[in-house]
Order: C-alpha cells, then structure tokens, then sequence
C-alpha cells in the first residue's frame, strides 16, 4: 500500500461501447487463466493423460513374458493408451464445476453479473472457454500418449496402429468425451452454485449411477444402463461394441444429458437471485 | 439519477424492503442510513439487477438496471460483502471486468495507481486486508467511468487516512455532476460526507430529507440556560407543555421553548442571563432516536423467528 492518488479526480474514460459475447468471452479467458490452482490442475491432467498411458505400458510389457494365453489373448493395447482418460475425466469433471462454483464461493458472481446483467452471455462464455481449453489441451495430450504407449507396446508386438480400423474414432473421441465430461460438471456447478455439491452431484451421476443399477431386475439393468451418462459417453472410446450403444449414438446421448443440464443452468440463472 | 417505486423485496416470509420510494439525484452525496438487518444492502442489490423485486420497480439512469447495454459506463459499485475471487490478482480482476467492455489495460492500470494498489496488484486477492480490499473495490466500482456510483459501507475496514480519502472522492465525484449513494452505518462518517439522507428502518423509509433538516427535525429542542436568578426564571417560564428541569452545574433545561422565547421572557421580566444555548442533537442522537422503535421490534421479532436468513 502507498500513497493515494491527489487531487481526488477519477481519471476519465472514452466510453468503449457495450458489453458483447465476444467482450465476455475474453473476460472468461482471462478469468480462466488467472488463477494458478485452476492452470495448475490443467497442467496436471495434461501430464497424466500422458504419463499413465506411458507407465502402464511399460508395465505390462515387462510383465508380458510372464502372462499366461487367456490374458494375453484378453489383452487390448488401445486401452492401456486410455488409462489416462480414466482419471483425467474426474479431474475436468471437478475443475468444470469448480469454474462456476468458485465464482460463488468468492462473491465474484456478483461483480461478473454486475458486469454482464443480461448474465447468460457470462454462462456461455465460461463454457465455450472450457470447453476449447479442454479440447486443445488434452487431445493432443490423448494423442501423445497413445503413441508414446503404443511405441512402448512395439517392443513385444503388442501394439495397435492408429491407423488400424477404429482406432483413430478411439483417440480423438476421448477428447471430446472428456470436453463434454468437463461441460456437463460446469452445467452441474451452474445449477447447484455450491463447490461440494457440484462435486457430489458430478460423481454421483458419473460414478455412483452405475454400481446402483445393480439393485434393479437384471433385464431393467441391461436396459437402462448403457444410457448412462459414463458408459453412453464411454462407447466412443470402445473399439469393440459389447453391450453399449454404438459409438456416436452414445456421445449423444451423453451431448444430450449436457445440452439439458445447460439448458435448466440458463434457465435458474436468468431467474434467480445472486 | 437512481428511482426506486414502491420497491418491494420478500426473502421466504421475511419483508427485507417493504414499499420503498426514493430518488437519489446527481450532484450530491446522497447517504443511505439505517440500522444493520434494515435492508440498505438488498436495496443495494435490486438496484444493481443481483436480486429481483417481489413487487415495484427501481432504475438507474432511467433504465432498469439489467437492461443497460454498457453497465459499467453507467453504474460504478461496491458491494459490502466481498464481491473478488480470492486466487486471482487484483489486476486480473479488474481486468477481467473491463475485457466485458473492451476497456483496456491501460485504464485498468489507471485505476490500479489511483486507489493507491500498485505495489500489490499482482499479489492475489486473497491476501489482501480489508482496506485493501475496499480500494480494489473503488477501483472496480470506477473501472467504467461511470456516471452513478453506488457504495456500501465504502468507509470499512479503511484506516484515517483511507477515510479521509474516500471522503473527498465521493465529494469530488458529486461535484463532477455524478449520483453518489453511500450507505453507512457511521452517522458522523455520514454527517461529515453526505448532503442528503435516505434514513430505512425494518425496510420502510423513515426520512429522505437534506442532512441539516434531518438533525433538527430529530433534536429534541432542548435549551440551556444560566441565570443568577434561577428559581425566579424557573417560575416565569413554566407553563403547560414546557418542562424546566435542573440540568448540569445549576443549569436549566427547558423542553418546549425556543432560545429567541426564553431570552424574551427574561428580558420582559429583568432577569439576568449568562448563557442561553440550544441544544442540537448529534446526527447519530438525531438517528438513534427515529430508528430506535424499529431496532426494538427487529430485536423482538428476530428472536421468534430466529432462522429467518436475510442478505442485508
């Protein structure tokens, strides 16, 4: 703190215009960016979408020799490159809530909606900015660890080409599942506007759904489950169908899920106090 | 120019402002007075569009606020609670803020310099004290040049120096044909900074009235007087709706009477005075006295309904 600025005159300004969605948007960039906990924890999933992959593969390649026919037939090359996408589709799950959450934790809600009253412009900018920060860092991310774990797999013969049928579908979808993933923990964020909640609402659905189907008749089960928001979108990174929906039937149905969590997220912030 | 029409805000079944018309005009500080729980900073927040009226309406520069196209070139506030994400520098905030309205970074540097933060705009908020905290939020409230400022309880946290500050910023900003709202709950901050008063109690206006109308409507016109012949005066000036009482160091006191009354009376009588002094109730006496009914019954109330929650 030093010495205050005398004579007491506010500094004029050339009024700039309104407030637009691209203006938002630039705001929501460098909100996104300017907090270190946030770039710091897109960092981390970075190098875990590769390094998992990388470890695992190196594990299994060490333990090949040792493996007996049943698993070595069993084995799927393209889902150690995966591996990474496992934990990473928590973490952008969470930071995706969080993107929203911290906003009301902090009170900053309240300078972003004075800022932007009309307020859904603020909601589409944090998700577009999300949304292609996700994208851009964590397909390339996806990609490099597929090679990186394919190239470790080479050493045995173990390996899949990524230009093998499906495999490109594979890698590229794990990207654009985990930015729907991401989408659907901030429109989830938006709706609950608390950060334990968001948290607790995201893994439920995502995570604590699926064992719970268990307690329903065995048909119900197989009828209903492969429309969950985890195994639909999970199909688009599945090289062989089983008992999911086909590929891209199922990242709609999760895209689905997302569109009308977004949707009632609009619809309470319009109508809600802040 | 801030109207407000029988602005009216329920939170469940709590009245948090009840009917409420005012006009806050430009060119003078116009202070916003009442006990804490009365409603000042829902007031605050149906102006700037955060909460919805229940019924009425209020607007800023003769629009409603969420329908100003550039906001922040028309209205500048500061919210008492803490309206900046603890992560983020107070550059990034601002400037962040100013990015909604193609404002640049040299104006927020600007304005980073003016409230005095430039050692510490690139330390996270977080960190901040509360009068740091209060100046990042002048500068945020002044970020767009705006032609209305609306401030709540902008003298907190501030030390001496910070307050004397902040007073000749809100008397510039006035000056310079801006509408100024302030709230406080420091009535001789008030006293010494507004012009005008907007005085709220259980959420319902009590006064809206200039701040030397205010004082004398409240003073309870009481004078002093001094005289070597006391008992005598005393018998003189008594009379059915006056009271003379014995006031300190063999002074009376007389209710019901002005000074120009009492100095005529003594004069038609020949009675000698050494002192006649009314007496003028302090702003804050001024404002306890019109409040305290409406503090009492909040008190009672709250303690029947204690989970009533109310953002005032």
């Amino acid at each position: 703190m030093s010495t205050l600025a005398s004579p007491q005159r506010i500094p004029r300004l050339e009024h700039t215009g309104r407030v637009t969605q691209l203006r938002v948007f630039v705001s929501e960039w460098t909100k996104l960016r300017s907090v270190r906990s946030t770039t710091w924890s897109l960092a981390a999933a970075f190098v875990v979408t590769i390094a998992i992959p990388a470890i695992a593969a190196a594990v299994v390649s060490n333990h090949w020799p040792h493996m007996n026919a049943h698993d070595r037939a069993e084995f799927q090359p393209l889902d150690v490159s995966l591996a990474g996408v496992q934990l990473a589709q928590l973490a952008i799950g969470v930071l995706g809530v969080l993107v929203i959450t911290a906003e009301y934790s902090t009170g900053m809600i309240r300078a972003s909606m004075t800022a932007v009253p009309r307020r859904l412009p603020v909601l589409w900018a944090k998700g577009a900015v999300y949304a292609l920060v996700v994208v851009a860092l964590l397909t390339p991310a996806i990609v490099l660890g597929f090679f990186v774990s394919q190239a470790i797999l080479s050493g045995r013969h173990i390996d899949i080409a990524f230009s093998a049928a499906g495999v490109p579908r594979v890698v590229l979808g794990a990207g654009l599942y985990l930015t729907v993933i991401g989408l659907f923990g901030l429109a989830l964020g938006a709706i609950v506007r608390n950060t334990a909640g968001g948290i607790a609402a995201f893994a439920g659905l995502m995570f604590v759904l699926p064992p719970l189907m268990n307690v329903l008749p065995k048909s119900w089960n197989a009828a209903a489950s492969p429309y969950l928001p985890l195994q639909a979108g999970e199909a688009i990174m599945r090289l062989q169908r089983g008992d999911q929906l086909a590929p891209w039937t199922g990242f709609a149905v999760l895209c689905a899920y997302t569109a009308t969590a977004i949707a009632l997220a609009a619809l309470l912030l319009r109508h809600r106090d802040v | 120019m801030i109207e407000a029409r029988n602005l009216t805000k329920d939170y469940g079944s709590k009245r948090a402002v009840d009917d409420l018309s005012f006009t806050v005009e430009p060119g003078v500080v116009t202070g916003f007075l009442g006990p804490n729980g009365s409603g000042k900073s829902t007031t605050m927040r149906l102006i700037l569009g955060l909460d919805g009226p229940t019924a009425g309406e209020v607007s800023v520069n003769g629009e409603h606020y969420r329908d100003l196209a550039a906001p922040l070139h028309e209205v500048g506030a500061l919210l008492e609670a803490r309206s900046v994400h603890t992560g983020r520098s107070a550059y990034s905030h601002l400037l962040a803020l100013a990015q909604t309205h193609g404002i640049t970074k040299r104006r927020v540097q600007e304005l980073i310099d003016f409230v005095g933060l430039h050692e510490v705009a690139r330390k996270r908020a977080g960190q901040f004290s509360l009068g740091m905290g209060q100046r990042l939020g002048i500068a945020t409230a002044l970020l767009g040049d705006p032609k209305t400022v609306i401030l709540d309880e902008p003298a907190n946290g501030l030390d001496p120096e910070g307050i004397h500050w902040m007073r000749h910023l809100l008397k510039g900003l006035a000056d310079e044909g801006r509408t100024v709202f302030v709230s406080s709950h420091l009535m001789s901050e008030m006293a010494l900074t507004a012009d005008h008063l907007i005085v709220i109690g259980r959420g319902k206006l009590i006064a809206d009235t200039s701040v030397d109308e205010f004082v004398a409507r409240a003073s309870a016109k009481v004078v002093l007087v001094r005289s070597p012949e006391q008992e005598r005066l005393r018998s003189q000036l008594e009379a059915p709706g006056i009271t003379v009482s014995s006031g300190d160091r063999g002074a009376l006191e007389v209710h019901g009477l002005t000074a120009e009354q009492i100095g005529d009376t003594a004069a038609a009588h020949g009675i000698a005075i050494h002192a006649l002094t009314p007496q003028q109730a302090s702003l804050e006496e001024a404002f306890m006295s019109l409040t305290r009914s409406e503090i009492e019954f909040a008190t009672l109330v709250d303690e029947e309904q204690p989970a009533a929650g109310i953002a005032a």
